[in-house]
């Protein structure tokens, strides 16, 4: 079992590789075939693995192998050494599961599509990467992973290139993340600066002993850690990207969403807690963060009209959810909010896929309605993810996850009344445009056309998510009921436990407001776009509501706030320097040349008598020179 | 037999001729006459050669006047050869009609 998980990247590796050399060459089903395949494969294997490390644990609490040494330049000598512990095994379980289901299902879903095998192979290679970077025993390792996933992320945002919109939001995701990537590699600089390594658990373990006298020193690091982990998951202020990505092909966003980019902020941030612990500063920034980021993305949920659109800032919204449990301490939270969230989310995104495939590719959620009869299957589906989006208590997994981070929002030792408050209004967000969606998008008035109904690839996988949607929070239940843990207990020996400031026995209160909080939410979107929808209307009416609903709809202005403060400038210096300062250098150097050239090519005139001229010229200034000095 | 003329004057007749040979190339038109002309400068080094040779009581002065000598032989053949081919390509003789290896 020791060797047998390195076979988990190496089957999409394989794929990646088969499908990029033989392209057009391959029939799709042999396309389909091993793009699906491989992550299937790893899949099982991941499961195989994952038994095997629960019923024996391995007395170091990780499985490792050194493949190779990279490089080897005096004192730095990273290696190419996987390493599998708990939090890397619920990470590796969630992409290559919900990967797995999300392969077979795009196999149905780009069935039409021209380029197959392009898309195979970079959903492979996403995989790949995402696995490599939680695998990774070293930080380089890591960051090769991420640069990866960033790639790849580019590849599928832009798949449909044609459409210049798709191109501009992948380069935007490109970009935005790049920002976060650049402050963390500084962070790797600054941390092999002072640790003299790159492998993580020798950072961990000699972190305290490091960076005691040097408290500014973790609060810089962790600063930088936390940005490319804000690039990456899309966390205020770097998240005007996730939206836009909403270009891509349904899967991706579902594979983006769920199981892979990001939530490597998530993985990072989780990985590297040492290092955060020791700064409380930073992880007071981590906690503000994600409490300001699930505030913000949860109202612009709020306001879009575009399917697609919601999910999206509601994914941001949850990631927040667990960067606010990261920033209190609460790990375990943050990662089994982490799981959950992917089955439900990735379950979401597949069912409005395949919604907006069975439309004709309608988006907007005011022209579907009616499809609860219609479409049975994705409706049963659609509503497992969102019940357990919106968190309705004791039937959906969302509701144990959250709860949970409600809870150590207010209870843990970092956590505060501000910071639960927020929460506790952001569930009443969530649960409000859930239900939204829910209404508009399946009840009413039929408004566009049913093409034609999804296929067994395409529901068989929804079906599969929507049964852990809702059984997959079972395995954490809270202390007053039951009191069953088996995730933190599998985490318990990668996280420290987390401190409560109060009595356990209040759980119950807030359980109770978490309660009242997501039935409010449910009940508001109920008056207001099913029951009494004119007042909707009424509402738009007044220009201080429409003003907020606009501000809310534009992502707070983010996008114009950019524009004006970075993208306007830079496209107005470039403009000025179209012609390239730099450049008129090299143009002067060759301009004179050619003058001299054009000078010295005049003295050649041909004719013998000037040159006689310049040749006694010449002697009489030697002679006269002799004889002056 | 003891010279009385002072090597001064020889010096500056044959400065007078050098000058006169170049004034003569630069100056005239026809290739022929600028031949001429390289052939006065020639003679006016071998005089001032000659002179200075007899001065110190040197043989190496009319060494050089013989060498002179030759060269301007082999010099003239060649000129006038080079003369003849010009004429028969241009029907001239005139130097400023010949610009053609200009750059």
């Amino acid at each position: 079992m020791d060797n047998l998980f390195l076979l988990i990247p190496a089957f999409p590796l394989a794929g990646f590789l088969i499908l990029v050399t033989g392209r057009n060459r391959l029939s799709r089903r042999f396309i389909a075939l091993v793009g699906a395949g491989s992550v299937c494969l790893s899949a099982i294997i991941t499961i195989m693995v994952g038994l095997a490390f629960l019923s024996s644990t391995p007395p170091t609490g990780f499985y490792s192998q050194t493949l190779w040494t990279w490089l080897d330049v005096a004192d730095f000598n990273p290696e190419i050494t996987l390493k599998l512990d708990a939090l890397s095994l619920v990470f590796v379980f969630v992409i290559t599961f919900i990967g797995a289901l999300i392969h077979i299902y795009s196999a149905g879903f780009m069935a039409h599509d021209t380029d197959y095998a392009r898309f195979f192979a970079s959903m492979n290679l996403f995989v790949v990467s995402m696995l490599l970077l939680v695998l990774a025993d070293n930080l380089l390792l890591l960051y090769l992973g991420w640069e990866g996933v960033g790639l790849c992320s580019y590849l599928l945002i832009g798949f449909w290139y044609e459409n210049p919109v798709n191109g501009y939001a992948a380069r935007k995701a490109f970009t935005i993340t790049r920002i976060g990537d650049t402050a963390m590699a500084i962070g790797l600089f600054m941390i092999f600066y002072q640790f003299g390594t790159l492998v993580i658990s020798e950072i961990s373990s000699t972190a305290t002993v490091v960076l005691r006298q040097n408290t500014s020193g973790a609060t810089v690091i962790a600063l930088l850690l936390l940005a490319g982990g804000i690039g990456k998951s899309a966390q205020l202020p770097l998240q005007t990207w996730l939206p836009d990505a909403m270009a891509g092909p349904s899967p991706v966003s579902a594979l983006i969403h769920a199981a892979t980019m990001v939530t490597a902020g998530v993985y990072l941030i989780a990985r590297l807690h040492v290092i955060f612990e020791l700064s409380p500063v930073a992880q007071m920034t981590v906690a503000i963060i994600g409490a300001a980021t699930l505030f913000v993305a949860g109202m612009s949920a709020l306001t879009q009209f575009d399917i697609k659109r919601v999910l999206a800032y509601s994914t941001i919204s949850q990631i927040g959810y667990m960067f606010l449990a990261l920033g209190v301490g609460a790990w375990t939270a943050a990662v089994f909010h982490f799981m959950v969230h992917a089955f439900f989310k990735a379950l979401l995104f597949l069912a409005a896929g395949a919604i907006i495939e069975s439309l004709h590719h309608e988006h907007n959620m005011f022209k579907m309605g009616g499809l609860k009869n219609k479409m049975p299957l994705i409706f049963w589906t659609f509503l497992a993810g969102a019940v357990s989006l919106a968190a309705i208590p004791l039937i959906s997994s969302g509701f144990y996850s959250k709860d949970q981070i409600l809870w150590y929002a207010w209870a843990a030792e970092k956590g505060n009344p501000m910071l639960w408050f927020v929460a506790f209004f952001g569930a009443f967000i969530t649960a409000a445009y859930t239900t939204r969606m829910m209404i508009v998008t399946f009840y009413g008035e039929p408004k566009t056309e049913i093409g034609h109904l999804p296929g067994k690839l395409m529901t068989v996988p929804l079906v599969v998510l929507a049964i852990f949607s809702l059984i997959a929070g079972f395995i954490e239940l809270p202390h007053n009921f039951g009191h069953f843990t088996l995730f933190s207990d599998l985490l318990s020996p990668v996280f420290p436990a987390t401190e409560l400031r109060v009595e356990e026995n209040t759980e119950w209160l807030f359980q109770l407001l978490a309660v009242l909080a997501t039935f409010g939410g449910v009940y508001l979107s109920y008056i207001f776009y099913y029951k009494q929808p004119y007042r909707i209307e009424k509402l738009r009416q007044s220009a201080l509501a429409n003003g907020l609903y606009n501000f809310w709809f534009s992502g707070w202005g983010f996008d114009r706030l950019y524009n004006s403060l970075f993208v306007g400038p830079f496209v107005f210096i470039s403009g000025i320097n179209k012609n390239d300062v730099v450049d008129k250098i090299y143009t002067g150097i060759s301009a004179g040349t050619n003058g001299i050239y054009r000078l010295l090519s005049d003295t050649q005139t041909g004719s013998l008598r000037w040159y006689i001229m310049g040749m006694v010229i010449g002697a009489i200034v030697v002679l006269g020179l002799q004889i002056i000095l | 037999m003891k010279s009385t003329i002072p090597i001064e004057m020889v010096m500056l007749l044959a400065g007078l001729l050098f000058a006169l040979g170049i004034a003569g190339v630069v100056i005239r038109k026809n290739i022929v006459f600028m031949l001429l002309s390289v052939e006065i400068m020639l003679n006016a080094a071998g005089l001032a050669f000659i002179a200075a040779g007899s001065r110190w009581s040197q043989p190496d002065g009319q060494v050089m006047f013989v060498f002179i000598l030759a060269m301007a032989a082999a010099e003239v053949s060649i000129g006038l050869a080079l003369i003849l081919q010009i004429y028969h390509q241009h029907k001239s003789l005139d130097i400023d009609k010949l610009k053609e290896m200009n750059g």
